[in-house]
């Protein structure tokens, strides 16, 4: 693999530049790890270079190096030789604990510590640095509202009375409260089911639009490299690289028979995980906003053929999917059913799970921060797969 | 906003909009920490001993006692014995604590560990050798007196505290560890905001057993001239009167629940929230 050792940490190859780069770029040079008592290398000279600002998926069969060389990143793993640089610089020259309090790490389950609140799990590093306290309290509630979770509701309460997406949820807000240049990832969503995991993708791809960091993510599930990848770093045994590159390439052109394998054979099937839901045109049913007068809402759906509207709260964010026969009382009311929609950034794959099991025929679609944008139907999706299939005949 | 307004507080994981259909969210009201049994633990020891002793004050005053047994179970001397029970129970426990601990926590740390088999087995030891001999062991080298029965009874009663000082940071989840070092927090850091309070149900389990330990073991500190509820009941069997002996052996029990009582409220109070 062609490894760029220049030491400009702007550099982007993205093509979408919706937020300014705050990460930073990772060079990592000749990097072995050789446990003593070994005959071989757990890592056998990785050299790879992560462009600031990508979501960087490492995978492999278990065992192949991918925690380990995600480790000697923040150190928590000393290599036996090679250097690692962040934005220029070698990990190796700082003191270890600070140089992790510059990066953030999010591990499987989110790890929250059970004694203490989830605003004290969040302010552990900004207090290691010396923030104000008045700062710290403004930046978790910033981080809470950013990871979907209301502050007033959830700053006080202890990780049991969490659900494991929540937990999930304050791991992540817990690794971005510095605001760290690089965060690192070990398995982040392997502890969740696959509906609340698909979320907690979509919201990170989201955090990731607005914050452009730089990630390393650490995953055994190919489709979630695929979904959240800028890049995949595929390893063989001693972090061999068997392929780096976008996933459209690793799923296109698989570089050889182990990655041919490791992916999967690639079906149109695997083609709905590339493409994104922002790539498919949406359609605009009828929205009403809660307080909104039921009379009026009903009108303008009738006006508009439609039988069902979609209930946005006062910060434009949907609650709920009604029929129209469903709306009683004279203003609309905050629905408690639990709706399930998908992000901007979710593939199709999960957007055509999420219609399957809706009454609706159709996915809501959601931006940043849980903005309502729109709704993705079946139409859309057989429009976009005859689209490829035409494409592949021509 | 009519009739569906917010759910209060304490039932609101119902509706959680924010996550998956198939997600149980934790009932907030599951964070009470006193549940019906710990509640029957707490309140009913209490009222036993208070009615017992109501029981042994009532047949003290009306019994019809010989001058010796009049003599023996005075107030002032039952006081006096009693309350150097006390002392000795808690001197020796707080002793047991300020050892057992620290060592605890050592025997946990680097290479260090190598050693906690060797040394829990030399504590073990100490627990297993009959308490009698101990005191008296101890009483040929050190003399007689106070400081001769609580070492005894440190060396008895140090054992379930180092014990689960390891256990229990040993228990601590490696993951959780491994959390706090990769978020820039300190070996020591670790060890005070992390390992040490998720470990201290544990420890607080082991200060109460010690406590149990220790309170009846310190009957025999009387052996050694030291004192303490076990005179009085030494003093029923040398001078062949059941009634004192009985008596003695009565207030030792009351004290010895009292003691469990408060090492089980002490377990309350320290368990760090959120566990």
């Amino acid at each position: 693999m062609s490894t760029d050792l220049s030491k400009t940490p702007d550099t982007t190859t993205g093509t979408t530049t919706e937020a300014s780069i705050s990460g930073a770029e990772i060079v990592l040079d000749e990097v072995v790890k050789q446990y003593p008592g070994q005959k071989v290398p757990a890592v056998q000279s990785l050299s790879l270079t992560i462009p600031a600002g990508e979501i960087v998926m490492f995978i492999g069969p278990s065992g192949c190096g991918k925690t380990t060389s995600l480790k000697m990143i923040n150190r928590l793993i000393e290599p036996t030789s090679g250097t690692i640089r962040i934005g220029g610089d070698d990990v190796a020259k700082q003191s270890d604990n600070e140089l992790r309090r510059q990066i953030g790490y999010v591990i499987q389950g989110g790890s929250l510590f059970p004694h203490m609140t989830v605003a004290k799990n969040i302010a552990i590093v900004p207090k290691m640095l010396g923030w104000k306290r008045q700062r710290i309290d403004e930046r978790i509630d910033e981080l809470l509202d950013l990871v979907s979770l209301d502050p007033g509701k959830y700053r006080d309460r202890y990780p049991r009375e969490l659900s494991g997406g929540q937990q999930q949820r304050v791991g992540v807000a817990r690794g971005l409260a510095a605001d760290p240049p690089v965060i690192l990832m070990d398995e982040p969503f392997g502890a969740v089911d696959p509906i609340t995991r698909q979320r907690l993708q979509d919201e990170l791809l989201s955090i990731q639009r607005e914050l452009r960091k730089t990630i390393v993510c650490v995953t055994h599930d190919i489709d979630e490299a695929v979904k959240l990848g800028d890049r995949i770093l595929i390893l063989q045994e001693g972090a061999k690289i068997a392929q780096y590159d976008s996933p459209e390439v690793v799923l296109g052109a698989p570089a050889n028979e182990f990655v041919e394998d490791f992916v999967g054979s690639g079906s149109s099937l695997k083609q709905l995980s590339l493409t994104r839901v922002r790539d498919v045109d949406l359609i605009h049913p009828t929205t009403a906003t809660v307080g909104e007068s039921v009379a009026e809402v009903k009108r303008r759906a009738e006006a508009n053929g439609d039988t069902s509207v979609i209930i946005l709260d006062q910060r434009g964010r949907p609650r709920g999917w009604p029929w129209l026969r469903q709306l009683k009382g004279d203003t609309v009311v905050e629905p408690t059913e639990d709706l399930v929609d998908v992000d901007l950034a979710s593939t199709l794959n999960d957007a055509l799970d999420t219609m399957l099991s809706s009454s609706h025929g159709g996915a809501i679609v959601t931006g940043d921060r849980d903005q309502y944008v729109g709704v993705v139907n079946f139409d859309a999706v057989t429009d976009h797969i005859r689209a490829i299939e035409e494409k592949a005949r021509d | 906003m009519t009739d569906l307004a917010d759910p209060p507080q304490e039932t609101v994981a119902r509706h959680e909009p924010l996550d998956g259909p198939g997600e149980a969210v934790p009932e907030r009201g599951a964070r009470s920490r006193l549940d019906r049994s710990t509640l029957l633990m707490l309140v009913v020891p209490p009222i036993l001993v208070a009615i017992v002793f109501a029981g042994y004050v009532w047949w003290r005053q009306t019994a019809d006692l010989d001058g010796v047994e009049q003599s023996q179970l005075a107030w002032d001397s039952t006081w006096s014995a009693l309350w150097r029970h006390v002392e000795l129970t808690l001197a020796a426990s707080a002793l047991v604590v300020v050892i057992a601990v620290p060592l605890g926590i050592l025997l946990t740390r680097g290479r260090a560990r190598l050693l906690s088999p060797l040394v829990v087995g030399i504590a073990n030891i100490g627990q297993a050798a009959p308490a009698v001999g101990l005191i008296v062991l101890l009483a040929m080298w050190r003399g007689y007196g106070f400081w001769t029965a609580v070492i005894a009874l440190v060396l008895y009663g140090v054992l379930p505290v180092l014990r689960n000082t390891i256990t229990g940071l040993q228990g601590v989840d490696p993951t959780l560890v491994e959390a706090g070092r990769g978020l820039g927090m300190s070996n020591g850091a670790v060890l005070l905001k992390v390992e040490l309070p998720l470990a201290v149900p544990v420890i607080m389990s082991g200060v109460r057993t010690a406590l149990v330990l220790v309170v009846g073991t310190a009957t025999l500190a009387t052996f050694v001239g030291a004192g303490g509820l076990g005179a009085i009941i030494d003093t029923g069997i040398t001078l062949y009167r059941f009634r004192v002996m009985v008596a003695g052996a009565v207030l030792v029990a009351l004290l010895a629940l009292l003691i469990e009582w408060l090492g089980r409220l002490l377990e309350l109070l320290t368990r760090p929230k959120g566990l």
